[in-house]
């Protein structure tokens, strides 16, 4: 690959010996000095080998995607490659005042990772310095919400009304609050959450965790739709966020309390994939399940991935070409109000025995009502879709997300107006 | 709620000097520093930043509290005591390595030196605030208010969030003479 350098690795120049010494003989006062030096100096100064000497290898890990703003960040955000959601359920005499106290604590530790900057008390602060686009996006469930006197809870937060095809079960149902922690390299998303569960310890316990993952970063161009573990195109119908109908969709208050302005809702569905049964499946009845070819998810009435499908469209023998029971025509709805905005991760957690993988979809949707636009889609879903016979949701939850803050303030302010 | 900021309490003053028994770092007289003190006090040119206090409970008596102390000022500045609402006693410390090749702290003699344009990190297993002698619990989230004194006798308030944090366990050199909460 580069015919230019030593091809023996393992007999290091004298110069990178000695920084390597260097960097191990200031390891005892290297936290205090590591912590005042910014990411991006540091990524450029202390890789082995540098960075700028490994052709191709332009450092993304310090990229940084801003944390205050009107909107929390990592709804808008162009999906990183990995994410992980974690539920805290709160303890019981957790008030109104420890929630304020929570929400300051993990305000700031989130303010500071995203920036690749340590968070306070970091005990692994060289894991911060590679921020990788990391956001911390918090939501609310009902539990925390109702422990604020005098605040109302939108009339969506709730569990999702009961669907025939769910298997949910309790350990990946509901919580009190909910983050969201998404980053292009995993290893960053790893320490942000322990930093993030570290604060959570005083107040509550963690419910669940879901780790979710996309393509590495850089494997595919930017803003190519996601496949999900049935090969699938996922997405492709998506409102780009700088578009008006995402504005819609997503940000419009429509009935939600004032506190949430500027917030939205959240769905997290943990829907497994029975593989080995979709294994059994030829390519044809998999393209018909869905109503998208596998190859690129162009309609199967033609065109390419973004073209509209044609849903009047009749094979030879008379019988719509895009079928009754498949996906794309079950979750289109001719009402505006019934869009969601997906941003969905891929999971597969490790097995033993003979218990089968364990993979599917983190599905994620925001919108402003739950009510109004997510549950009429799963409803339809849920009467019929082909794709019911491979997928089951087994774990459900609802959270309002609320809009973000300027520096200086901190997640859920709104709760506690002055 | 994050604001580390600060406001100086008091300028410089002779007497003040006198009492905390400490010249400048220039060895110059304490008037001549005075004098130099009223115009800008080594607190007005302090900040300290990403301060925190290790969460405790009264019962554990003491805790530390942390933090990037700045000079950007010309002139080296000294903390020469600290204070706090929540603690009976507050001392400068520092963390060495003991007779028996453990690590302790004990008092820092002459406090905490920052050199002109220089920061100096109060850190777990280094330099740090000691709260001794705690009059309530420290609750992760809450704040907690301490006041450093500089060797121009000029102090300075910060408030610092408290966190939970498992490390910050050094043993105390019982020599040094503050068992007496233990």
């Amino acid at each position: 690959m580069h015919p230019d350098r030593s091809p023996e690795p393992a007999a290091p120049s004298t110069g990178r010996l000695s920084r390597r010494h260097l960097l191990l003989g200031g390891a005892a006062a290297g936290v205090g000095a590591a912590a005042l030096v910014g990411a991006d100096s540091l990524l450029n100064t202390r890789s082995t080998p540098p960075l700028g000497e490994t052709p191709g290898a332009a450092a993304h890990g310090g990229q940084t995607v801003p944390f205050h703003g009107t909107h929390q960040a990592g709804v808008e955000t162009p999906p990183q490659a990995h994410g992980k959601f974690v539920a805290v359920d709160l303890a019981e005499d957790v008030d109104a005042e420890k929630i304020r106290r929570l929400l300051t604590l993990l305000s700031d530790d989130a303010a500071k990772l995203t920036q690749g900057k340590a968070a306070l008390a970091d005990s692994e602060p060289e894991l911060a310095f590679v921020p990788a686009r990391l956001t911390v996006t918090f939501g609310f469930g009902p539990g925390l919400v109702d422990r604020v006197p005098g605040v109302p809870a939108p009339a969506w937060l709730k569990p999702l009304p009961e669907f025939s095809v769910d298997r949910l079960r309790p350990e990946w149902n509901s919580g009190d609050l909910l983050m969201q922690i998404c980053a292009d390299d995993p290893l960053t998303v790893s320490h942000a959450a322990r930093m993030l569960i570290k604060d959570t310890r005083a107040f509550g316990t963690v419910r669940w965790t879901q780790d979710g993952f996309r393509r590495a970063y850089g494997a595919e161009p930017d803003g190519t739709t996601m496949r999900n573990l049935m090969g699938q195109v996922d997405g492709t119908v998506n409102a780009r966020p700088d578009t008006d109908a995402f504005e819609t969709m997503v940000w419009e208050p429509r009935d939600n309390p004032e506190w949430l302005h500027g917030g939205t809702g959240m769905v997290v569905r943990r829907i497994a994939m029975d593989l080995d049964e979709w294994d059994r499946l030829d390519r044809p009845g998999r393209e018909e399940s869905v109503g998208r070819r596998l190859f690129d998810g162009a309609p199967l009435t033609g065109g390419t991935e973004h073209d509209e499908p044609d849903f009047d469209a009749l094979t030879p023998l008379g019988f719509p070409r895009i079928a009754e029971y498949a996906h794309i025509r079950r979750a289109r709805s001719d009402n505006p109000d019934e869009q969601v905005f997906r941003r969905a991760y891929n999971y597969d957690v490790p097995t033993l025995g003979d218990e089968g993988q364990d993979a599917g979809l983190i599905f994620v949707s925001y919108q402003s009502d739950v009510d109004l636009q997510f549950v009429p889609i799963q409803r339809r879903l849920d009467e019929l879709d082909l794709l019911n016979e491979w997928i089951s949701p087994i774990g459900s939850a609802v959270f309002a997300v609320p809009p973000g803050c300027a520096e200086g303030g901190f997640i859920g302010e709104t709760l506690f107006p002055a | 709620m994050r604001t580390t900021a600060v406001t100086p309490l008091a300028a410089g003053t002779l007497a003040a000097l006198l009492l905390t028994g400490c010249a400048g770092q220039d060895g110059a007289q304490p008037q001549a520093d005075a004098d130099r003190a009223e115009q800008h006090t080594q607190a007005d040119s302090f900040a300290i930043e990403d301060a925190w206090v290790k969460a405790v409970t009264a019962e554990d008596g003491m805790t530390g509290a942390f933090g990037l102390l700045n000079n950007p000022a010309d002139g080296d500045l000294s903390v020469v005591a600290a204070s706090s609402p929540v603690a009976g006693m507050v001392e400068l410390h520092e963390v060495v390595t003991g007779d028996d090749g453990n690590a302790v702290m004990q008092e820092k003699d002459g406090g905490f030196l920052v050199p002109a344009g220089d920061t100096h990190v109060l850190e777990p297993g280094a330099d740090h605030i000691m709260l001794m002698g705690l009059t309530e619990d420290l609750d992760p989230g809450t704040e907690v208010a301490v006041e450093l004194e500089f060797s121009d006798g000029s102090t300075l308030e910060f408030s610092a969030p408290v966190k939970d944090y498992e490390g910050a366990n050094e043993n105390y050199d019982d020599g040094a003479g503050h068992g007496e909460e233990h």
